[in-house]
């Protein structure tokens, strides 16, 4: 009733009493905007920035004249490193190794909850699930530790197998062949089981009648799983299909910076190593602020692009 | 004929089930393997290690690498430093997050959406590294236990758990009676929402603490000050960085010794720096899961 009072007066007064009622009701919670000011302080100072401070990705930004005080380069940083000849190494490298595992391992933790939800008894199923957990919780330094030690040419379990079938011990960590293999497998290794929580969980959700009414019909468990599980939980696959292509071009960037050796470097460069070691270590700051910049901007359209996509081809998409 | 059916049935579902339990068991191997290996070879016998004995059960017990990191002051300070970011983290963490997540879960907060708008953006495009390098720098916190806390103070992620959990979880009735009787947000906050928050607070402080103890990036960017050290850049020392320097110098007299005595370390350090979290781990791994559902419903 009183909303269509409110409709009633003209329009020129309320326009104004809208603005003045939004200030009143804004005015009336004031202490939630108290709450609010310290985490707005610093979203504005720690994510907006480092926005701001991207401009020298444009200019020759020199310490002591700050900022604002560099002069412009326009886009000679974007020039220096189109034509440099790392650019295509470093370009394939990241491209590679993301879109690998998104090949890879993006698709075993849908299978880990597929395996799951077919295991009749309940305590097993929970203890595949707390174990494959567990090494998510290990630090990225500790994994590339126990890399070190398993993969070990000299004493690691995995080239004693090979030289106990007669093989030659094979320098895994040193070899650029390997490097990609190496950092996918341990990922999968290290977090199929904590990626697979969220599959588990959908699949739970999945009416039991469909199964029951598939039975009916005469479709196999196999069968069973194609045509019931998977569409069941395609929604979900979709969505953190795109999330991950969210972070597709920073993906385990402090894991490879551990992995990565002077002999492996043909494979393991990336463009955010890159900018660590040039940027952080060697102070061209201008330089890889540009390289991070155009990174950031490849992600963001691969982003939107596959958003897009999948609006399109499934009704599933982030926005 | 439906008969044999059900029979051929029943016998095809046994076999299924079998590959299903087979397949599950690799696994389980498969993950346990590398993770047993190492509590083994902690605790052998170093030079039957490097000889590539052990397997899985140790060779030669020994708990001498344990007794070396208890004399390595390394180790010392990086655990008394990594517990102290973690609680002194966790704790800002907890109260930042609260502090965005609460006001944004109320309906009739006026701008709300906005607000959020800005905060979900940043999860999608930053400055980038160095930009965020060098405002740290700027703001003077190299080379001091903040530019670990602060720059990391709100995790977008966690916040918009949270704020999913007050608004799927808390009813909107309860907070408008409480209003009506006369009680003040902050009021509400702390005496209706916090108690009623227990599980998400959990939850939030299982992430960001987990975070700090394995995080080991900013410090190696912000912190030069060896005395500041965390636990995960004194491990990256003596996991990997000794490792490259043995085998540059192995020409050395006397180094046998010591190559014996680092590798030795290297198992039982890899054990006392992730014990913690895996002690830890069977009591509140049910939270963690939690969690991460919370968070699906909205992603």
């Amino acid at each position: 009733m009183k909303s269509a009072q409110a409709e009633a007066i003209p329009a020129l007064p309320r326009k104004s009493s809208r603005g003045s009622r939004l200030l009143k009701q804004m005015a009336k919670r004031y202490d939630l905007y108290l709450m609010l000011l310290l985490p707005i302080a610093w979203y504005l100072i720690f994510h907006y920035g480092p926005l701001y401070g991207l401009q020298i990705a444009f200019k020759n930004f020199n310490p002591a004249k700050g900022i604002l005080g560099s002069e412009w380069e326009g886009f000679g940083h974007f020039e220096r490193f189109f034509d440099s000849y790392y650019f295509w190494r470093l370009l394939w490298n990241t491209l590679s190794i993301n879109l690998f595992s998104l090949l890879i391992a993006f698709p075993i933790p849908i299978m880990l909850a597929l395996l799951v939800n077919e295991i009749r008894s309940k305590r097993f199923s929970k203890l595949l699930q707390n174990i494959t957990y567990i090494p998510h919780f290990i630090s990225v330094v500790v994994i590339v530790g126990i890399l070190n030690v398993f993969l070990s040419p000299t004493s690691g379990p995995i080239n004693m197998v090979i030289e106990a079938f007669g093989g030659e011990p094979v320098r895994f960590l040193e070899e650029a062949g390997w490097f990609k293999t190496i950092f996918i497998g341990s990922n999968i290794w290290q977090n199929m089981g904590w990626q697979s929580i969220i599959y588990i969980a959908a699949l739970s959700g999945v009416n039991p009648q469909l199964y029951e009414a598939a039975k009916m019909d005469g479709a196999t468990r196999l069968q069973r799983i194609w045509h019931v599980s998977i569409p069941g939980i395609a929604p979900v696959i979709v969505i953190l299909l795109i999330l991950d292509i969210g972070h597709f071009m920073n993906i385990g960037f402090e894991k490879i910076l551990l992995m990565q050796n002077n002999l492996n470097l043909e494979s393991s460069d990336v463009i955010s190593t890159f900018v660590y070691t040039t940027g952080v270590l060697k102070g061209e700051y201008s330089y890889t602020a540009a390289i991070g910049l155009f990174n950031s901007v490849i992600n963001l359209v691969l982003l939107l692009l596959v958003n897009r996509i999948a609006r399109k081809t499934s009704e599933t998409s982030l926005w | 004929m439906s008969k044999q059916q059900t029979i051929r049935g029943a016998s095809d579902d046994k076999v299924f089930d079998a590959i299903v339990y087979a397949i599950a068991a690799v696994i389980i191997v498969i993950v346990l393997y590398p993770l047993l290996y190492i509590v083994g070879a902690s605790f052998s016998d170093p030079a039957r290690v490097i000889s590539g004995e052990v397997w899985l059960l140790p060779k030669g017990f020994t708990m001498d690498a344990y007794t070396n990191i208890l004399h390595d002051d390394r180790i010392w300070t990086g655990y008394r430093n990594t517990i102290f970011y973690t609680v002194v983290g966790t704790v800002i963490n907890i109260l930042m997050t609260l502090l965005a997540a609460y006001p944004l879960s109320r309906p009739d907060l006026p701008l709300r959406n906005g607000i959020m708008v800005l905060i979900t953006l940043t999860m999608f495009f930053g400055g980038g590294l160095i930009p965020t390098y060098l405002l740290v720098k700027d703001l003077g916190m190299v080379d001091t236990m903040w530019a670990l806390i602060v720059p990391g103070a709100i995790a977008t992620y966690n916040l918009i758990v949270m704020r999913t959990y007050f608004q799927s979880s808390i009813p909107w009735e309860l907070q408008e009676a409480a209003h009506i009787d006369g009680c003040s947000n902050w009021r509400l906050l702390i005496s209706i929402i916090l108690p009623l928050s227990k599980p998400i607070l959990a939850v939030m402080v299982l992430f960001y603490a987990v975070g700090h103890w394995n995080s080991f990036f900013n410090a190696l960017i912000y912190i030069r000050d060896e005395a500041l050290h965390p636990l995960q850049l004194v491990l990256r020392e003596i996991l990997l960085i000794s490792q490259t320097a043995m085998t540059d110098s192995s020409s050395v007299v006397g180094m046998e010794d010591k190559i014996l005595l680092a590798e030795s370390i290297k198992f039982a350090v890899i054990i006392v720096s992730s014990l913690p979290v895996l002690v830890m781990y069977p009591f509140v791994q049910r939270h963690f899961v939690k969690g991460v559902m919370i968070g699906s419903v909205k992603g």
